[in-house]
């Protein structure tokens, strides 16, 4: 508190409700974290390495980090050429529709990854309902072709392709034009620009943006888990899904140690994406105001269809494969005027008790979360706006470790804490609210920082106008502060919304019976053969992300720079 | 309406002081000006009597009521003051109409919805903007905007009105008739004003007096006549208004009578009553005549044309640097003599 006194003098009821806050927000998002650490370095309640010892010793975890290391490396490798390539083309050109196209390499990165690796499959593979109707498929008996480590690889690099077209175009977005229109007018044309100029002012954004992309792509469950297990390929996250799912909390200790590990090579991402960031922020100088757009002349229409036959391939082609297969009275038969039937969807949403179970489950917690963390965050982060004590610095710079840390860690880590509660034999775990506080727990930087992003343009006169004329703390975070930035925490609660409507990864460690998530029913249905079933509740899903991400676009206008994520 | 009393107040920020052992005292119902350039500590001193920032140093007090005591380290915030504050940004409220925006202070004090009506379009007629009432801040000029901050602070009553350089986002000709406005509406409420900026035009033409700062240190407090005529120091002469500040090589006082030697001419200086010696004098252009015989010969280095007259920058033969003017053009190169009457002299360490 020694320090906030120095920015900001008057009301120490900000001081306090800081404190509070901050205190609050502490024991959500970061004491799992250090719980799990702590798991890690003891045993039986004292300080030893022995369990770590042996677990890593074990064949198993060295083969399943070698698997990890393999797809999150080559996969990344994959988001790198296809995202980059968008993004140059995108941010560097008179490329026309670029709000489309945009917005269209969006939606894989907002679609979970169990449904991504649901949809492809559907259009491969000899039952394909989509290559028998066209009379393609191969002949039965031959292997799908991504139950393979190419198979992951491959989708792993599409499904975050986004993360590295988003990073390196923010990156792009920030050269002043006048850099390159100086190099222009020096006589460098086309390709030397972009080579000389362009490419070493975004290389830091673009080391930044791969190993963002890597450590996302470690943490993926979804599709490690939905290619990987049927062919026998176990990556870090889904050996601790089978080890917990097969012998229950009896190995907790172990799995710990493998989130630790996962967790491990995580934050080594995190910190080489925090240099590279740091790094960017030296050359921001200059105007920025109008986006570059070089001429590509007569190659413009050939580029601008093969962009969007690539976006009609990774992402349209699937869909039709989900729809063909949900349409479908049973998995394998080829859909005709005659087969059609809405069956699967009939079954799926009206008659399966599980499922609307799921959908009730999976809406009450997403929207519990995104009101609960509004709640939270907004005050706080204007209160850390206000005052920069120093925990809220130490706090500011590690909340996004829920987030950026794989599911799976965050997973154990939450079993650890609340599988029993301090001073009571009550546990958490197995009922709905352990995946309620790891929704607020993984999601709390989704609503943070947008919200900080829109109260880091606020005006302060805005508070201290109001505070001249009398308006306490209460009145003016009421009247004034919540009102002004009421469109960046919409925009930040359906954000949260949406990735935890879907959101698979956490919920695969902590459900029980009656507490499932939407993305565990459908990963459950595809694995017990229910396929059509499966894709026509992953299709209601994708419907409900394109709305909720229209409506965010819809009201981007409204919404500070910032805010929006695809539009930074 | 109160009078505003500070006691060596001081600030520090991160180990830099910004102000340095400020006492001093505004009267009610003075127009303040407090002048200086970008960094001198004015912004720091009117967001400290504002209760933005917390004095490390020193006392203050307003009426009747002590603000802040660094020593007890109270510290009145800024919502129990009672002060009215205009910000160089406006700080309307853009999600409220023109009328919400000035009764919100009302509301918070909780009045009658009768009374709010009544105060708030008291208000708003005085700034002439009954027609406005029901517009968004978004849909005002930047005049519009400031008189909308300007009701706001009127509004409640405040014991003291605080003004952050309020017209430094308009354009000239908005300025002059929104200088009218503020002189107006000091005479109208007789509420003490304090008023940041760092054009001396701006203060000379509505400060009952002026306090000129540098380094975080009030270095004269006078009214703007004796600001111009009778500099106490070096910084003083030099900021406020146009002249050179040159050495005295020699001083004699005769009975009342004083003499100086001054870039080897002999000349008449006044200075303040208890100089007993003083160090240099200031030369504004109306020390400065123009004649033939002029004992002082400097040559023309640069003409401005001012409008109806000229500024000429004159070099001297011993190389010091004078502005002269007159209705005559001259050509650049040319040369003249100059004729020193009665300068300001001043000790300077």
């Amino acid at each position: 508190m020694m320090s906030a006194t120095q920015n900001h003098g008057g009301s120490r009821s900000e001081a306090r409700l800081l404190s509070a806050i901050l205190v609050l927000a502490i024991c959500l998002t970061l004491a799992p974290v250090l719980r799990l650490f702590v798991e890690g370095v003891t045993d039986q309640g004292s300080p030893s390495l022995g369990l770590m010892r042996d677990v890593l010793a074990q064949p198993s975890t060295l083969s399943a980090l070698k698997h990890s290391l393999v797809t999150a490396g080559f996969g990344t490798l994959v988001s790198l050429v296809l995202g980059s390539a968008f993004a140059f083309l995108v941010a560097l050109t008179d490329l026309r529709a670029k709000a489309a196209l945009v917005f269209c390499l969006m939606i894989p990165m907002m679609i979970p990854p169990q449904i991504t690796a649901l949809s492809w499959t559907q259009i491969m593979g000899p039952s394909s309902v989509l290559l028998k109707t066209l009379g393609i498929a191969p002949p039965l008996g031959a292997k799908q072709p991504l139950y393979s480590p190419e198979g992951i690889i491959f989708l792993l690099g599409i499904q975050h392709m986004s993360i590295i077209f988003l990073t390196l175009r923010a990156g792009l977005r920030a050269i002043p034009q006048d850099v390159v229109e100086a190099a222009r007018i020096s006589g460098a044309r086309g390709l030397r620009t972009w080579w000389q100029v362009v490419m070493p002012l975004t290389l830091p954004s673009l080391a930044a943006g791969t190993a963002i992309t890597f450590v996302t792509a470690l943490g993926n469950f979804g599709i490690p888990a939905m290619l990987g297990i049927p062919a026998g390929y176990a990556t870090l996250p889904t050996l601790v899904y089978q080890k917990l799912a097969g012998m229950g909390t009896t190995v907790l200790a172990e799995v710990s140690v493998l989130a630790m590990l996962i967790g491990a090579v995580a934050v080594a991402g995190i910190l080489v994406q925090r240099l590279f960031q740091s790094r960017q922020k030296l050359h921001l100088v200059g105007s920025t105001s109008r986006p570059l757009a070089l001429p590509l002349g007569a190659a413009r229409l050939p580029v601008e269809i093969c962009l969007w036959a690539v976006v009609f391939a990774i992402l349209v082609l699937p869909m039709f494969g989900l729809l063909a297969t949900s349409l479908v009275p049973a998995y394998g038969v080829s859909l005709r005027l005659d087969t059609v039937t809405l069956a699967s969807w009939y079954e799926v949403m009206f008659r399966q008790p599980v499922t609307s179970r799921a959908f009730t489950n999976s809406f009450g917690l997403a929207a519990g979360a995104s009101v609960a963390l509004m709640a939270i965050c907004l005050p706080l982060a204007w209160l850390m706006e206000r005052r920069q004590t120093r925990l809220a610095r130490l706090f500011d710079s590690l909340l996004d470790l829920p987030y950026a840390l794989p599911g799976v860690v965050l997973s154990i880590a939450m079993i650890l804490l609340l599988i029993k509660l301090p001073f009571t034999e009550a546990t958490l775990y197995g009922t709905i609210w352990i995946i309620f506080l790891a929704y607020i727990a993984r999601f709390f930087a989704v609503m943070f920082r947008p919200v900080q992003a829109s109260l880091k343009q606020f005006d302060p006169a805005m508070d201290e106008a109001a505070q001249s004329v009398g308006a306490s703390l209460y009145r003016r975070l009421r009247d004034v502060i919540f009102p002004l930035s009421a469109p960046a925490a919409a925009a930040g609660a359906i954000l949260v919304f949406l990735t935890a409507f879907n959101e698979l990864t956490v919920s695969a460690l902590l459900w029980s019976s009656g507490t499932e998530t939407l993305g565990v029913v459908i990963f459950n249905l595809d694995d017990s053969g229910e396929t059509g079933m499966a894709s026509a509740l992953a299709m209601t899903i994708v419907l409900v992300v394109v709305v909720l991400m229209a409506l965010i676009q819809l009201f981007s206008r409204r919404f500070p720079k910032g805010v929006v994520p695809w539009q930074t | 309406m109160a009078d505003i009393d500070l006691s060596s107040v001081g600030k520090t920020f991160a180990g830099t002081p910004a102000l340095q052992d400020i006492t001093t005292r505004f009267d009610d119902g003075e127009f303040i000006a407090l002048l200086g350039p970008s960094g001198c500590g004015k912004t720091t001193l009117l967001r400290i009597l504002a209760g933005f920032e917390e004095p490390t140093e020193g006392r203050i007090r307003i009426g009747s009521r002590e603000m802040a005591n660094a020593d007890s380290g109270a510290n009145l915030p800024p919502e129990q003051r009672n002060i009215g504050f205009v910000f160089q940004s406006y700080a309307l409220w853009p999600h409220m109409s023109v009328r919400r925006n000035v009764s919100y202070p009302l509301e918070i004090r909780g009045l009658s919805r009768a009374e709010i009506r009544r105060h708030t379009d008291a208000a708003l007629a005085s700034t002439g903007l009954e027609d406005y009432a029901d517009r968004m801040p978004s849909d005002l000029s930047g005049g519009q905007r400031q008189r909308v901050a300007l009701a706001r602070c009127l509004v409640s009553d405040p014991c003291a009105v605080l003004l952050d350089e309020p017209l430094a986002n308009l354009d000239v000709a908005l300025r002059a008739t929104m200088q009218g406005v503020f002189t107006d509406f000091h005479k109208r409420t007789g509420a003490t004003m304090v008023y940041v900026t760092h054009d001396q035009a701006e203060a000379m033409a509505m400060a009952d007096r002026i306090a000129v700062m540098d380094q975080g240190r009030i270095q004269q407090f006078d009214t703007p006549q004796n600001l111009y005529e009778r500099p106490k120091n070096r910084f003083v002469a030099e900021f406020v208004g146009r002249g050179t500040v040159v050495p005295v090589q020699q001083f004699r006082t005769d009975g009342t009578a004083q003499q100086a030697r001054i870039l080897g001419a002999e000349v008449a200086v006044q200075s303040a009553q208890q100089e007993s010696r003083v160090s240099h004098v200031c030369l504004r252009p109306e020390n400065l005549t123009i004649t033939e015989t002029g004992d002082l010969r400097s040559k023309v280095a640069r003409v401005t044309y001012m409008g109806g007259k000229y500024l000429l920058e004159t070099v001297t033969d011993c190389g010091a640097r004078l502005f002269a003017e007159t209705r005559a053009r001259f050509d650049v190169g040319a040369q003249l003599g100059l004729t020193i009457t009665t300068p300001w002299a001043f000790s300077e360490d």
